[in-house]
Parts: structure tokens; sequence; C-alpha cells
């Protein structure tokens, strides 16, 4: 129920509809509730809805920040005795 | 596929873990609730509890909007379906909701009602314009994130001007869930709830923003983390919160920025309040009446509103008496606990509302966890 | 030479059945003659005769198995209900050990299905048939009314002899044995569902579906002995089949999620739709329970038929009184993974 998905938005159509693309699978859903999406973005489906848009630049922000745990270990280790 | 895989990554959630290892204190425990039936469903499948550190435990709360949906409100379509012969469509996971007299929508359409699961709102606009001398109803529940494409479904009926479609509304908002449980007076009859923090809904939160959480962690004194979806994600939120905990603090931290921010979808927000109002209570399974926790629907589009035109009458139905959901839904009780559980009680034949939907906490347990509650009975054994 | 009774022959491209084709007269005979014996064409067949009759080697144990197939939609990506409803019963015999021989068929046909879909549905059981070398040696056809019958069932039957010494069966699983798949999971089932109306969604997935009896043919000379279980698993996917097999030994299983190999469009699909792959049905795979010595003996075979290319070990049976089976996740945690609850998919073998 929970289920929402992070897919590219490949094709706007008319009346709010646009074709999204996930791992090779194209599916048409409705991009009525994030007005102002273009074609490159990610978008996060839910129920045939996209309901927000992924920033790419945040996205990134966030795999750095579970990577600077590696970092963190890496120098850990380098201290210790 | 992008911005899945890499969020599920194992070799970064053993370095997480080796981190939250380090950073938990020695003899102290740490109880986090997280209340999205997506991160209940993320823990399990991806057996995200092996990874934590012992004195970490995960409690499951009211997040899954199948699983707090009462018996009297499915009745209440099945009613539809089987007396009034209306077409009833539902998302597939209410479909298996145990309700009054051994019923359930999925029993009911066995008995020749006319009930169909549909993948989205419009669907359901799309038979009533296909089947325009028989009446459908839409049973809407979800919370936040589903209740903007039920908005949507509304206004769209009103455009088109279809004369046989209404929805029988049951959205739910999940703040007031939150407050509830911790408020509750019931509290004092199961014993304090010793949750140290929460993990906040991934896609509600992209609807509502993080601001809502504010009020509710200053009141509460609890540290709330808004998590995304995946296992890592929440694997760095319980790893937030620990450090909250730690420092005495309890903020609102965001750690799913990448689609949540303060203020969440302005429009789906604006949508959802041009169609829906507050109702001033409503039943919740396993949770009784919460004030001001749910939606119906405003005058202006009464038209579309099932309640109305069928002038429906709500009638509550207590659950089992052997149920612990309601101490379960509260994170005071596990799954294990309960005396039916995985015995009267399975997936197949489901007793309560945890059980329901493959994200209850007990039916996650069952489905996924079952194995080690053996375990520990063979050690002790 | 007589002269014929038949006026003109089908109308294969505009016609459709009606209750006469049911009936047991001569449009019904016509109906036979001209769709069913034309493309299923063999010796027994064209005897006309309500049944068939075969020799069996003496002493032979013989192996039976019957399905029925109520696939929706008839036509999907990568086959049909034709080919389906071959290859299903042939790889039920094939998964006892046993050569498959022969098979049966029955239909019911809706009034007013077009006979073109009808052919093309019966052209595509003929074709599978053939290239399998296992002929549909007898049938039957019958027709219910408009609004009772959804298009066509077909019913398959087939028989196959097992070669002294070949034991494979669900029971035989023992603790140390070694699990293997033969390809990907998945796809026939997302092929089916990409196809339903409310769920439509643009993919280049087809089906599996296909027979593996040579496959299986190949993997028991390769370890002659060493192959204690076979099963496809079709309905309920891989985790539906594990678990009956283990309850049926009375063991547990450990998997390696990172072993199991799902592609990556089918994956996305599951992704979409909420789905696991796990649960979802496969017709042309097959799982084998085989002693931990003949492993590598049996990979190597499977590799080297086209149907096995991609075949991989993907776990190991255990002792446990619970028979549960579990699976080391590739985030790196355990889950049980269970039998498959309620309903993921209908109607799609």
């Amino acid at each position: 129920m929970c289920l929402a998905i992070p897919a590219k938005l490949v094709e706007l159509l008319a009346n709010d509809q646009a074709i999204v693309n996930l791992g090779g699978i194209c599916k048409k859903i409705s991009v009525a509730l994030v007005p102002g999406v273009v074609v490159g973005d990610y978008v996060i489906v839910h129920v045939g809805h996209a309901i927000g848009r992924i920033d790419p630049e945040e996205a990134e922000r966030t795999l750095e920040l579970f990577g600077e745990i590696a970092k963190f270990e890496a120098q850990q280790a380098e201290l210790a005795p | 596929m992008k911005y899945i895989d890499e969020f599920r990554d194992g070799a970064i959630a053993r370095k997480i873990a080796e981190r939250l290892a380090a950073e938990v204190q020695p003899g102290r425990n740490y109880s986090f609730m997280e209340f999205c039936g997506g991160h209940t469903h993320a823990i399990s499948r991806y057996g995200v509890a092996e990874l934590l550190p012992m004195n970490v435990r995960m409690v499951h709360g009211p997040g899954c909007p199948v699983c707090v949906l009462p018996i009297g409100r499915i009745d209440l379509a099945i009613g539809l379906a089987l007396e009034l012969n209306v077409i009833v469509c539902t998302y597939g996971d209410t479909m298996r909701v145990p309700a009054s007299d051994g019923l359930s929508l999925v029993k009911a359409k066995a008995r020749g009602g006319d009930i169909r699961m549909v993948y989205c709102a419009a669907d359901a606009l799309t038979i009533a314009r296909q089947n325009p001398e028989r009446e459908v109803v839409f049973f809407a529940i979800g919370f936040e994130t589903t209740t903007p494409p039920t908005a949507l479904a509304i206004r769209d009926a009103q455009r088109q001007g279809l004369k046989n479609f209404t929805v029988l509304c049951c959205h739910v908002l999940t703040p007031s869930a939150i407050t509830h449980i911790l408020e509750s007076p019931e509290v004092r009859q199961y014993g304090t709830v010793p949750i140290d923090g929460f993990i906040g809904p991934a896609h509600v939160s992209i609807i509502i923003g993080s601001g809502p959480y504010e009020h509710f962690s200053e009141e509460y004194r609890k540290p709330v983390v808004i998590a995304g979806f995946e296992p890592l994600d929440v694997m760095q939120a319980v790893l937030m919160l620990v450090r909250q905990v730690n420092e005495g603090r309890c903020e609102v931290e965001n750690e799913f920025t990448r689609a949540v921010d303060r203020d969440g979808n302005l429009s789906a927000q604006a949508l959802v309040s041009e169609v829906f109002e507050l109702r001033t209570s409503f039943e919740w399974r396993g949770l009784g009446e919460v004030p001001y926790s749910a939606l119906k629907i405003r005058p202006a589009f009464s038209e579309f509103d099932a309640e109305r035109r069928f002038e429906l009458a709500y009638r509550p139905v207590a659950d089992n008496k052997a149920c612990e959901c309601g101490a379960i839904l509260r994170g005071v009780k596990k799954p294990t606990d309960c005396k039916i559980f995985g015995t009267v009680c399975t997936p197949e034949n489901p007793v309560g509302s945890c059980m329901v939907s493959s994200e209850g906490a007990c039916a996650a347990h069952y489905s996924y966890g079952r194995f080690r509650d053996i375990a520990i009975v063979a050690e002790t054994a | 030479m007589a002269k014929k009774n038949y006026i003109r022959p089908l109308d294969i491209k505009n016609g459709r059945i009606d209750m006469g084709h049911g009936a047991g007269g001569r449009a019904a005979a016509q109906l036979i003659e001209e769709l069913f014996v034309a493309a299923l064409d063999n010796p027994y067949l064209r005897q006309g005769d309500d049944s068939a009759s075969f020799a069996m080697p003496l002493g032979a144990r013989m192996v039976m198995a019957t399905d029925g197939h109520v696939v929706s939609p008839l036509f999907f990506p990568g086959g049909d209900i034709g080919c389906l409803s071959v290859h299903g019963t042939i790889n039920d015999v094939a998964m006892s050990g046993a050569q498959p021989l022969y098979l049966a068929a029955s239909f019911i046909i809706e009034e007013g299905f077009p006979l073109a879909d009808l052919k093309r549905i019966v052209d595509s059981m003929a074709a599978a048939a053939r290239e399998a070398g296992v002929p549909v040696i007898t049938g039957d056809t019958k027709v219910v009314e408009r609004g009772k019958g959804d298009g066509v069932f077909i019913s398959t039957t087939g028989v196959g002899v097992v070669a002294p010494g070949v034991d494979v069966a669900g029971v035989n699983a023992r603790p140390g044995d070694v699990i293997l798949l033969s390809g990907t999971i998945g796809d026939h089932g997302v092929a089916i569902l990409s196809k339903r109306e409310s769920l439509e969604f643009e993919t280049t997935i087809e089906s599996d579906t296909a027979a593996l009896h040579t496959l299986v043919a190949a993997m028991l000379q390769a370890a002659p002995g060493g192959v204690r279980v076979l099963r496809d698993p079709t309905r309920g996917g891989l985790a539906t089949t594990l678990n009956e097999i283990a309850g049926q030994s009375g063991v547990g299983m450990v998997l390696e999620e990172a072993a199991i190999a799902v592609l990556p469009q089918v994956d996305a699909a599951c992704e979409l739709l909420g789905l696991d792959p796990l649960y979802i049905a496969n017709e042309g795979k097959l799982i084998a329970i085989c002693s931990p010595e003949s492993a590598d003996a049996l990979l190597l075979a499977m590799r080297a038929h086209p149907l096995g290319a991609q075949a991989v070990c993907i776990g190991t049976v255990t002792e446990d009184p619970h028979h549960f089976v579990q699976m080391n996740t590739r985030f790196g945690g355990r889950r049980v993974v269970d039998w498959l609850s309620g309903e993921q998919l209908p109607r799609i073998c």
C-alpha cells in the first residue's frame, strides 16, 4: 500500500499524463500533482500518480553521507595503535 | 534501477551497522517506532533487524492504513455491494480485511458482490464512465500519500459531470495517530510506552513536509527522523535517532532530503483541502476513537460522497477479544505476545488488523521473522 | 471413392464457434477434422477413434500428470494457452524423472469464440508438440453457452515412462543436498501481467514457457542417482515450490538471494507493482535438489543445454524441524521465505 517508486519521466502527454520508465518498463501515469516536472526528472510514483520529484543533488548528498561512514572507519583504522 | 539500488547496498549497510554498534551506549536500551507500512516492510524484507545492535528495538506503529481500517467501515462497503448492487472499487490490500459475519470484500465477491480491484482512483472513474446505469463507489483508504489521488478523482468526476460516481472516504492522518498513541489514557492501562524516538514516514512526508512533526517533537520531547524507503535510509535514520537520544536532543531531522522538504507538496495539499475537511472523530481499528484524525468530503462536493448518497450509518464493531492488536499498534506488546499469533491468527486467516496487510506488524513478523522466535525458544529450552 | 457430405470448408477467417460445434454431429466432426486433426496430425488422431492405444515396455513404471489451463489473456508475449498447455504437462511428467510419451487434450470452448483464434491456439499446440516430440494422440471438444466460458479452457494429460533406477520425488531431499535453479525467475508472470488491462505497462519481457524434458534427460544422464528432486516453480513461484518440497521431505533450506537471477525488467515490474519475484510463476524453469557430489556435473550438463544456460546453485538443504525456507538477503540480513498467502496474481497458468 505504502508503495512508491522513483521512475524517470520520459514523455509528457496531454491531460496531465506522462510516461515514466523504471528499469526498462514504461508506464503511463498522472503528473497532475507535480506541476512543472520536465522530461528527464525522476518522480516518485504512488498508485498511478507522481507525488513528488527526486532532487538529484540531495540524493548525491545522502549517498555521500553513507559513504562518509566508510571514510570515517578508514580514518579510525589509520589512527588505531 | 536508479535511486533504488544504491540505497540497498549491502556493503554500506555493514558500515552503518558498525557505526551503530560503536555509538550505542552499552547498558542503554533504545526503542524506536516506525509507523510507515513501507518501513515495516523494508525492515522485514531485507532483514535489517540482524544488522542492528542488540539493544536497539524497532517497534511497528499504526502505519498501515489497511490495518487501522475498522470492521464497521468494511461492513459499509460490503453492504453497498451485496445489498444495493453497487460496483465497489478498492485497492488490492483492502480485499482480504476480515469484517463482520465472517465476510471480507473478497468473500463478498465470491457471494456475487461486484467488487473490483483497482490500481488507482482514476480506474474507478473509468469504470463509472463505462457503466452509466450502475452506481460506482470508490472505497478510499490511505494516509496523506494516497489522499491527493482521491481528491483528483473527485474533482475530475465533477468536471466530467459524472452522476453515478461516489467515494466512501476513509482517509486518515498521520500526526494525529502518533499524538494519540503518546497521549491516550489507555497507555496507563497497558503500561508506559517506552518509545525513545520516531522514524517519520517516507511518502506521507513528501506530501505534508517535515513541518508538521516539529510541534509534535517539541510538545512530547521525542526526536523524529524522517527516513526514505530503502533499507539504507532506515539504518541511517536509526543512527541519527541514536545520536539524538545520546545527545539529549529532540529535533525533527530529515534523512529523506532527496524527496522531502519542510513544506511538502503544496499543490497536493491545496487540492486536498479544496475537496476534504476534518472529521471531528474517527474510529481506528485497535486504537478506538481518535479526534481530528480523518477526512470527509466537503459540502461543495457532497454529490460525490457515498455516505450521503446512500445514507450510510456507521456502526462500530468490536474486535475479537483475544486480539492484542491495540497493544501491538501502541508498541507495548510484540506479535509473539499475542496468544493467537500464528495459531488461530495467520495471514491466511487473519483475525486482527495487524495480520491483515503484509505491512502489519504481525504479518511482517509471520512472513519474514518467525524463524527468530523459534531460535530464541530453542536456545532457552 | 464416395463423395464426402461436407458442403464447404470451415470459415476459419470469419467463422465463430457455435453450439452446433459441440453437439457431436457433422459440424463437430468437421471442426475436429479440419482444425484439430489437420494441425495436430498423427496416426493416432487420424484413426478417428475416441481413444488411442499404445504399447508400453514390459514392467515399465509409468507416470501420468494432468493440468487445467485457464490463463488470461489467451495470447501473451512469448506464447499462448496452446503451447503453454503442452509445455506444462510435459514438464509435470518430466519432473518425476520420466520421459514424456503422449498427450491428451480436452477443450471447452465458449460459443462465439473466433475460429481464427482457435486455429492459432491449436497450431501453436501442434508446433510445441512436434518440437518436443510428444504427440497429442487423443482429445475432446465441448462448447458452452456464451458467457459461461471465457474464450477457451484447455485440459491436458500426459503419460511417460521412468527408466529403472530413477527415483525423483518431493520426499527425497536430505540435509546437505544442494539446490540448483535453471535460470531467471518471474518472466512468465510478468509477461502475463503486462497485458492485464488495469496494469498495462510496456515491456519486452516474454514468457519463458518451454518443454524441459530434454534438459531433464541430460541431467539424469550426467549424474545417475544424484538427482533427488525436480520441480518446476509454476503458480506461487520459487518460494512456494521450495516450501512444498521442504514440507514433503521434512527439511529446511537456506538460500542466497544474490545467487537468484532476475532480469532487470522483471525486477522493475515487480517494484512497480509491489510484487516479490520469488512468488511469481515460471513456465520454463526447474529446481533440482541433488547430492553434493553431483552438483558440479549437473551444473555443467545444465549449462550446456539451451534451457539451462544460466543454471546456478542457489542454496542448500538443512536439518530443520520447522521446515523453514530461509534466505540470506543481498543486504546482509536474513529472512524467512514463507508460503504465498492470499493471491498475488489471478489466472496466470
